[in-house]
């Protein structure tokens, strides 16, 4: 059997392949419905987000915008900390099992 | 009352649909006086890059280092140079302008940009790396008959780039007749003739680092901008926010608005205004936006310019904390343009409208916090942007000429490999004529839909190939290339008949197609095209590409079998 034959075969593929996925699709629909829904906050309820918060004039739209940049960037830290750590690790033990 | 206040701000206005709907310059731009520390500037900047140029240029021997300097570049590196693939002149220049007219509008487009990339890196950035090579071609033609597979990926590319690489050097002529005063045909030719030279000799390492160098200088006067502004109001936001609303009050009083419509229209640059009229062009440019720049082919191709998936991964976060840094700084830049630009008649014409057209509220800011010497380094920075953008386009498009289109269709058995590269540099000096010609061309055209139209057209047709190639085992050739073409297509003619073109550009009176961006209905037609034609699909080869996918899987999650970086 080929390289990619006993990659494929392996348990440990398998593993990280399954929560390598889950973690990617989860993030992504944060993302996306945390994206859309402000989308659509825009489109339907512009008052809303044009509301002050407290006595001044910064409205709530302010730290919800902001609030997505930063959530964006979080999402991504978060998901290269564990690809680069735990789901390498997991990578490097199949390659070192199924060889060259 | 309400046409008067109108009136007053028509020209700013006019550069509106621009900032709103595309990533392009455009409205009106008188030629200023000669500017000679901003053209001192740019001047060291272009002797910089030349030098580096010549540096990379002796290493650019062989086609891996031409399309992807080597493999060599960090995650860091690679992280700033899509981060100033990103950070255009229309962004900067264009999003502080439209926060500058309408407030927090600006922002709403902002994010539009920013979340596409979390995305990318969940879903494709390192099955790229895994599987790529010079091209993203090399990706979705992977498990696919190459001919067809990459005639597609090269044609819609170079469409792409085309509509792109024209609104750049159209904005390029604007805004180099706006900043340094030189007539708009020497501009364009100083931009076309800059750019072949870096893709020409120094390929992907000098055009990466003509564009690391642009990232450091744009970010560091966005930033000096932005603490200059804060620090007249104690860091505090709100007491900005407060200011500029005041502001924006007083000048809706000036025009004759009453008083309680001009304290109205100054509060409403605090929300979201007339930016998205219809939630349909509210989720269509959100989805053109998105999935756009997972589509794009000079951002796609800086995937392959690190060694492996984890640096892949690492390019994407540090992009994306830039181009988030970014958009906060343009943020407080375009509401500092409200205080410190709005008010004071030395920026305004006798009408009360920005001198030098709407676009340049940031410039004009920059003379405001920093004098003469700063102004010249922001305006530098802005030639400088474009023409690390124009790069890098051209770069993928000759990519795409020599290395989807030569290589698979024409190359003869037995020629020599270094063809290719002889091939490529050939398809860079076209290109930049073409390039040229195109921006003289397009001179007093109204190029403000090519920016979008090219972010809708990679929505449109890369994206859905790219990723059912990696996600669907189902796919074939034929529901690749018929699916695909039948999304370009869409998207192409839905924009014609937009109101970006039909009445815009083409002078109709009511759009046939009423919606400001095509993906809503683009992106589902490739999807459903590519499904139908590949579920249908009784061909032998529809049998080999669908076997194709298990191990096509394995290497793109595994990155077993990658090309390596030829450095090591």
């Amino acid at each position: 059997m080929d390289r990619i034959g006993r990659i494929r075969e392996h348990p440990g593929y398998h593993e990280l392949v399954r929560r390598r996925r889950r973690l990617a699709w989860t993030l992504s629909a944060i993302m996306l419905v945390a994206y859309f829904g402000y989308v659509l906050l825009i489109a339907f309820d512009k008052a809303l987000l044009a509301r002050p918060i407290g006595a001044g004039v910064t409205s709530l739209g302010i730290p919800i915008g902001f609030g997505i940049i930063m959530l964006g960037v979080a999402l991504t830290a978060f998901y290269v900390r564990r690809a680069n750590g735990d789901f390498d690790a997991r990578l490097k033990a199949v390659l070192d099992e199924t060889g060259e | 009352m309400r046409t008067l206040w109108l009136a007053a701000f028509a020209t700013l206005t006019v550069s509106l649909p621009a900032a709103a709907l595309a990533d392009g310059l455009t409205g009106a731009a008188q030629q200023q006086r000669l500017n000679w520390t901003a053209i001192a500037m740019f001047a060291a900047f272009v002797a910089l890059t030349l030098w580096i140029t010549r540096w990379a240029a002796r290493r650019t021997k062989t086609a891996s280092a031409f399309y992807t300097a080597g493999g060599g570049i960090t995650g860091f590196q690679n992280g700033l140079a899509i981060a100033g693939d990103y950070m255009s002149a229309a962004s900067f220049l264009g999003i502080s302008a439209q926060i500058f007219v309408d407030g927090y509008d600006g922002l709403i487009y902002s994010i539009g940009f920013l979340v596409g990339w979390p995305v990318i890196l969940f879903l494709m950035a390192e099955k790229l790396r895994n599987l790529g090579r010079f091209t993203f071609a090399d990706v979705a033609s992977y498990r696919f008959a190459q001919a067809p597979v990459r005639s597609f990926a090269a044609v819609s590319t170079l469409i792409v780039v085309a509509f792109y690489l024209i609104a750049q050097m159209v904005g390029a002529g604007q805004l180099i007749k706006l900043l340094f005063g030189l007539p708009y045909s020497y501009a364009v030719m100083i931009v076309g003739a800059l750019m072949v030279v870096y893709v020409l000799f120094g390929g992907m390492t000098a055009t990466t680092w003509v564009q690391i160098i642009k990232a450091v200088m744009l970010l560091s006067g966005a930033t000096f901008m932005a603490v200059m502004v804060m620090a007249q109001f104690g860091f505090s936001l709100e007491a900005l926010f407060a200011r500029a609303v005041e502001v924006k009050t007083g000048l809706a009083a000036a025009a004759g608005a009453d008083p309680a419509e001009a304290a109205e229209r100054g509060r409403s640059i605090m929300g979201p205004g007339n930016f998205i009229r219809d939630p349909v062009s509210a989720i269509s440019l959100g989805l053109a936006l998105m999935l756009g720049t997972a589509g794009l082919p000079h951002i796609l191709m800086r995937f392959f310019t690190v060694p492996d998936a984890k640096e892949a991964r690492k390019s994407v976060l540090w992009a994306t904390t830039w181009i988030g840094y970014f958009y906060l700084l343009t943020f407080i830049i375009g509401f500092g343009a409200i205080v410190l630009v709005a008010t004071n008649p030395e920026f305004l014409d006798g009408a009360g409208a920005l001198r030098g057209g709407g676009n340049m509220a940031a410039i004009h800011l920059a003379d405001a916090v920093g004098g003469d010497v700063f102004l010249g380094f922001i305006s530098a920075v802005a030639f400088a942007t474009i023409l690390a953008v124009v790069a890098g386009l051209t770069l993928s498009g000759a990519s795409a000429i020599s290395h989807d289109l030569y290589a698979t269709l024409f190359r003869k058995e037995g020629d020599d490999p270094a063809r290719e590269l002889q091939v490529s540099r050939i398809a860079t000096l076209v290109l930049g004529v073409v390039a040229i010609l195109l921006g003289i061309l397009f001179e007093t055209q109204n190029v403000a839909f090519m920016v979008s139209l090219a972010f809708a057209l990679a929505a449109s047709g890369n994206f859905p190939v790219l990723i059912l190639s990696l996600m669907w085992p189902g796919m074939t050739t034929r529901g690749a290339v018929i699916g695909g073409l039948l999304g370009v297509t869409v998207a192409l003619v839905l924009t014609i008949l937009s109101p970006a073109v039909w009445v815009a550009v083409l002078g109709n009176a009511a759009p046939v197609f009423p919606y400001s961006s095509p993906a809503i209905f683009s992106v589902p037609v490739a999807f459903l095209g590519i499904w139908l034609f590949s579920v249908t699909d009784r061909s032998p080869r529809a049998a080999v590409d669908r076997a194709g996918f298990a191990d096509q899987e394995v290497r793109s999650e595994t990155g077993v079998g990658a090309y390596q970086a030829s450095g090591h």
